[in-house]
């Protein structure tokens, strides 16, 4: 039997596209690896000229001064004020969205919002760095008298509304994900729908839940536009959210538009930067995955 | 061929039909339609007191669609529409003064695959007792004995607090549904094809349970296996195609039916 010995694999046309999908899914495996792998020379510059211990521990950024300081910490507490004043909007606000679209609205209604939240996530973030320049801070100047023109409260605020759709739509998805059986249960002990959603959907979906919220907070450290606009570029070590401040991500900015001759020590620092926040986004998205998969609810 | 025309001009043959003063449900001329799809036609039944009744029927009868009328399950189906009554001690919870949430509360429900909530035994167990806000010692008191009365506390009584109800066994899972449903001492118990998820071993232990419970409460149990209708029910109903074709007790129906559609069924000439 001939047509017995014909294997697939020795099908011309199943040679050529199989390697040509391994050829384009190894061109975005092979740029990650690129960007790394660049990172780390100029990273290793970096810490031939700057000692790891300053960079660590000092509680400077000056590498604009006649006698630069290279301490990571007031970029790190800038980032860490800027995405704790956006979580403190986008985690209330988009699980009570995710909350009523997953167990409140419509078909029709959910379909709709969902949408309208993607759509809202396309808008470049730099639209929304100018909304926060020009309109909300002027507006929180009103209440905070003392309130910087570039603040990191305002960027903030403008973040947290700008990340909702990334927690409201994987949460909501999570929770959809709950079996109808167990709302059933839950419905025919005389719960309400609000008893529903509280105490057994969400918990239900807590894994997923909480992975959202972790790739919002990871997505707020990498947002770049808004923070470089509305909150400023003077890398201070402070928690106030009136002051001006610099994140990781501004710095970069910075350094990258020109304000750093190319191969000098400030220039380097923008690779040990991004590498930095690199490794805590790395960071924050294995923990997200961790934690889908170790809290995950097996209903077979 | 059996149709609905042909099934809708008899009367429901009605063998010992039960008083009004022995029936805890009393179903009055309940029609029901999912959408413009009439599921449900004029039915009127009564469920005795502690007894066991059995719905049987082919799939698509309607059985499912009248065991969730008891307790207003159907109303969480969008398009859904209601006419007659449903007196449960007296009092028809189709009234538009009557809360479906607390009728809910006083009639527990039991499903056919096992759903417990990702939870431990104990907070299964404890949901229906903590939304009609019992607590502390009292809470605990009365959910290991459900946990005794659904034959469960012997296997789970050195981790009930601990596991998650998930992880039990099929059948454990089932009896842990059947605690849930009857910590909150609801009269009536609807039991929704409780073993078709089952192996036989765990069908017969819900099954004896099934003659443990209705020392206390009223069963209602839809099944689409003929033998297990004969061997835990008092009285059975048989349905098709929406209709109620024949009613009474389990040893009448089963070994003397009336009517010729009740016969073709349970000598398995269709359906």
């Amino acid at each position: 039997m001939e047509i017995l010995k014909q294997r697939p694999s020795r099908n011309p046309k199943e040679v050529l596209t199989f390697a040509l999908l391994v050829f384009l899914s190894s061109i975005t495996l092979l740029t990650t690896l690129g960007v790394i792998l660049s990172l780390v020379g100029d990273v290793a510059q970096f810490f031939r000229r700057v000692p790891l211990t300053e960079f660590l521990f000092a509680p400077e950024w000056t590498p604009l001064f006649a006698d630069p300081r290279y301490g990571i910490s007031p970029l790190i507490a800038g980032t860490f004020l800027v995405t704790l004043i956006a979580l403190l909007v986008a985690v209330p606000l988009g699980l009570a969205l995710a909350i009523y679209l997953s167990e409140y609205a419509s078909g029709a209604a959910r379909a709709r919002i969902k949408g309208t939240l993607e759509l809202f996530e396309g808008i470049p973030t730099v639209v929304f760095g100018y909304f926060a320049l020009l309109f909300v801070t002027p507006l929180l100047q009103r209440v905070i008298p003392d309130l910087n023109i570039f603040n990191p409260l305002s960027a903030g605020l403008v973040m947290g509304f700008a990340i909702i759709p990334y927690i409201s739509n994987v949460a909501a998805d999570a929770m959809e994900s709950v079996p109808r059986s167990i709302r059933e249960a839950a419905y025919a002990l005389g719960a309400r729908p609000y008893e529903v959603a509280l105490r057994v959907v969400f918990p239900a979906a807590i894994s997923g839940i909480i992975a959202a919220i972790i790739l919002a907070t990871s997505r707020a450290i990498g947002e770049t536009m808004i923070v470089a606009i509305a909150a400023g570029q003077r890398p201070i070590l402070t928690l106030d959210p009136r002051e001006t401040i610099a994140t990781m991500t501004s710095y970069i900015v910075q350094a990258a538009t020109g304000d750093q001759p190319t191969g000098s020590t400030g220039f380097y620092a923008l690779f040990a930067v991004g590498f930095t926040l690199f490794l805590l986004t790395l960071f924050l998205n294995i923990l997200a995955q961790y934690v889908v998969e170790r809290y995950r609810e097996r209903y077979e | 061929m059996v149709s609905l025309e042909m099934l809708k001009e008899h009367e429901t043959v009605r063998t010992a039909p039960v008083s009004e003063a022995e029936a805890l449900v009393d179903v009055r001329g309940l029609s029901l339609w999912y959408g413009k799809k009439q599921a449900l036609y004029d039915i009127s039944v009564r469920f005795p007191r502690n007894q066991v009744t059995a719905i049987i029927g082919p799939s698509g009868c309607g059985k499912s669609t009248l065991l969730r009328s008891l307790n207003r399950m159907n109303d969480l189906v969008p398009g859904v529409r209601v006419e007659g009554e449903v007196l449960y001690e007296g009092v028809n919870i189709y009234d538009p003064r009557v809360d479906p949430v607390a009728v809910r509360r006083h009639i527990g429900m039991v499903f056919q695959k096992p759903n417990p909530f990702p939870k431990t035994i104990f907070e299964n167990v404890a949901f229906g007792l903590r939304l009609m806000g019992v607590k502390g010692s009292e809470l605990e008191d009365r959910v290991v004995e459900a946990l005794k009365r659904a034959a469960l506390w012997n296997e789970v009584q050195d981790r009930f607090k601990k596991e998650s109800g998930l992880r039990l066994s099929g059948g454990q899972q089932q009896r842990l549904c059947i605690a849930r449903a009857i910590a909150v001492e609801p009269p009536l118990l609807l039991m929704d094809e409780p073993t078709s998820a089952l192996d036989p071993i765990a069908t017969q232990a819900i099954e004896d349970l099934i003659q443990e419970l209705k020392t206390r409460y009223t069963v209602v149990i839809v099944t689409h296996n003929m033998q297990q209708a004969a061997r835990v029910s008092d009285r059975t109903l048989f349905m098709h195609l929406g209709v109620l074709v024949e009613e009474g007790p389990t040893e009448v129906l089963f070994t003397k039916p009336k009517h010729p559609y009740t016969e073709a069924y349970i000598t398995g000439r269709f359906g």
